[in-house]
């Protein structure tokens, strides 16, 4: 009738599950003499550091000779370079090396790949973000102030007040009425341009060519308008 | 929470002495607490349109120096209770401020009043910029003229860049007061638009308040012109201006020659 308990029940041991694994892992194979070969270790590390960042490694005992009377330092030498060896290889048990000291397992029957590919250089590191060619402004620019910009474009989004001025060393974009100053190709470009969608201003330069209000066309104010170099006048057009 | 108000318009005589009397009358006879701080030092006015001339013993420079407690130099109006008028010092000049005794005035203000009302000193020197330095709200008062304008333009800036709230990335609230307006120099062409001084100076309308004799003459008597006369239309733009800036929404009433000033809708509202 009633079951037994659970606890009751002889519990079948829990099946011992064992797999495999395969990594492929860096193998240093020292030479003699060992001081010679860590310089050349050191050096390879200074260029390329991330290249060997927390990779565990084997050690390839086979060129570095019993009588290299370094030999028993290595382990330490490469642990001071932050390098973990997790196994050595090339060797026989019986090497007298190994009588002395503790030493990682001696593994055998590895499978050899090709040599790696050490990088010759650090991956350069990221270039830095590109010096911004152009500047948005996203509100009024109001009298008395001055918005400098010699590397590029000036964008503005709203009005350039009477009074204010816009300087820039490419073109200035004003999306809304430009009263004050607009000083355009500062940096001696005359490709630069002037566009507005109202014009009222007080002056334009274009690479050290200028207009005042008084000299400009009447019947362009308050128009979108666009102005630019044609030899060595400046020529004022609407847009539209 | 109380608000600090600086009444501001880079320009002089523009009105800002009798818009900050005005408004800080018109916020407390809505019963709000509210004090009116004179920042022009050496030109002290703000006390003899309020009539308190008579009264002033200590004023805000005695109080940055620690020559007074603050409440030794308040004046409590004697017609609004609710009202209070630190006065400037006549016999001082701007340096005398200083940043923390500005700072400290303040606060301190803050906690006994729902506004604090900042009349600016004209000019962009440094008596302006401490008194709009502290600013949550600017009200800037303009004439409908160039020179006003672009004056004004040149504040707004300001309040944009040179204020506690800018430099920690916030903005003040800004507003604009048209004040002396006259309609019938606005309809001959002889004064700006009310629409062309909004499109450039672009911040919100408060009010637009006529050009009025009985602002001149409620200053001689020396009470502000929303207490001396109620009625007329420039305390009603006032009383309008003072409820918007409370948070109402109400359209904004254009001034309006052959009705006699009698209010009109403008058909604008504040943003």
């Amino acid at each position: 009738m009633s079951k037994p308990a659970p606890s009751q029940t002889s519990p079948n041991p829990p099946a011992l599950r064992v797999r495999g694994r395969s990594f492929i892992t860096l193998v240093l194979a020292p030479e003699s003499p060992l001081k010679t070969w860590l310089e050349t270790l050191d050096a390879q590390m200074k260029r390329s550091p991330a290249f060997f960042a927390e990779r565990p490694v084997l050690a390839d005992l086979a060129g570095l000779a019993d009588k290299d009377p370094d030999a028993p330092k290595i382990l330490a030498e490469l642990k001071a370079r932050g390098l973990t060896v997790i196994g050595i290889e090339g060797l026989t048990a019986e090497s007298k090396l190994l009588s002395k000291g503790f030493w990682p397992p001696l593994l055998a029957g590895g499978k050899p790949l090709n040599n790696v590919e050490l990088p010759p250089e650090e991956a350069p590191a990221p270039p830095p973000p590109p010096e911004p060619t152009a500047l948005l402004i996203n509100e009024p620019v109001r009298s008395g102030q001055s918005i400098v910009f010699p590397k590029g474009d000036v964008t503005i989004i709203g009005a350039v007040s009477s009074g204010a001025e816009v300087i820039a060393g490419g073109s200035i974009h004003v999306y809304g009425p430009l009263r004050g100053r607009a000083i355009a190709g500062l940096m001696g470009n005359p490709q630069a341009r002037i566009f507005c969608r109202k014009m009222e201003a007080e002056l334009l330069a274009i690479d050290g060519l200028y207009r005042t209000a008084d000299d400009m066309e009447q019947a362009l104010r308050g128009k979108p308008v666009q102005a630019w170099l044609q030899g060595d006048s400046m020529v004022l057009a609407a847009l539209d | 929470m109380s608000k600090v108000l600086v009444v501001t318009s880079g320009k002089g005589g523009v009105g800002k002495t009798t818009s900050t009397a005005a408004l800080g009358a018109a916020l407390a006879q809505g019963g709000k607490k509210v004090v009116v701080v004179d920042f022009d030092v050496g030109l002290r006015n703000l006390d003899l349109i309020l009539g308190a001339e008579r009264r002033v013993v200590f004023d805000l420079i005695n109080v940055i120096q620690g020559d007074a407690k603050l409440s030794q130099a308040l004046i409590r109006d004697k017609r609004i209770e609710n009202l209070s008028l630190l006065p400037a010092s006549q016999t001082r000049d701007k340096d005398a401020l200083t940043d923390e005794g500005v700072a400290k005035v303040i606060a301190e203000l803050k906690e006994k009043f729902d506004w604090v009302i900042c009349d600016s000193p004209a000019g962009i020197e440094k008596g302006a910029m401490l008194a709009m330095y502290h600013a949550d709200m600017a009200v800037v008062v303009t004439n409908p003229e160039v020179s006003s304008v672009r004056d004004s333009d040149r504040i707004i800036g300001m309040l944009d860049s040179k204020t506690a709230k800018s430099e920690k990335g916030e903005r003040v609230e800004k507003h604009l007061l048209i004040t002396r307006y006259d309609p019938a120099r606005a309809a001959r062409g002889e004064m700006l638009k009310v629409d062309d001084v909004l499109e450039i100076l672009s911040i919100p309308l408060l009010g637009i308040v006529p050009e009025s004799e009985e602002v001149l003459k409620a200053s001689n008597v020396g009470a502000p012109v929303t207490l001396n006369n109620p009625a007329n239309a420039a305390s009603r733009a006032y009383f309008e201006a003072a409820r918007r800036l409370s948070g109402e929404d109400l359209p904004v009433t254009m001034p309006m020659e052959k009705q006699g000033f009698i209010a009109k809708l403008f058909g604008r509202r504040v943003a």
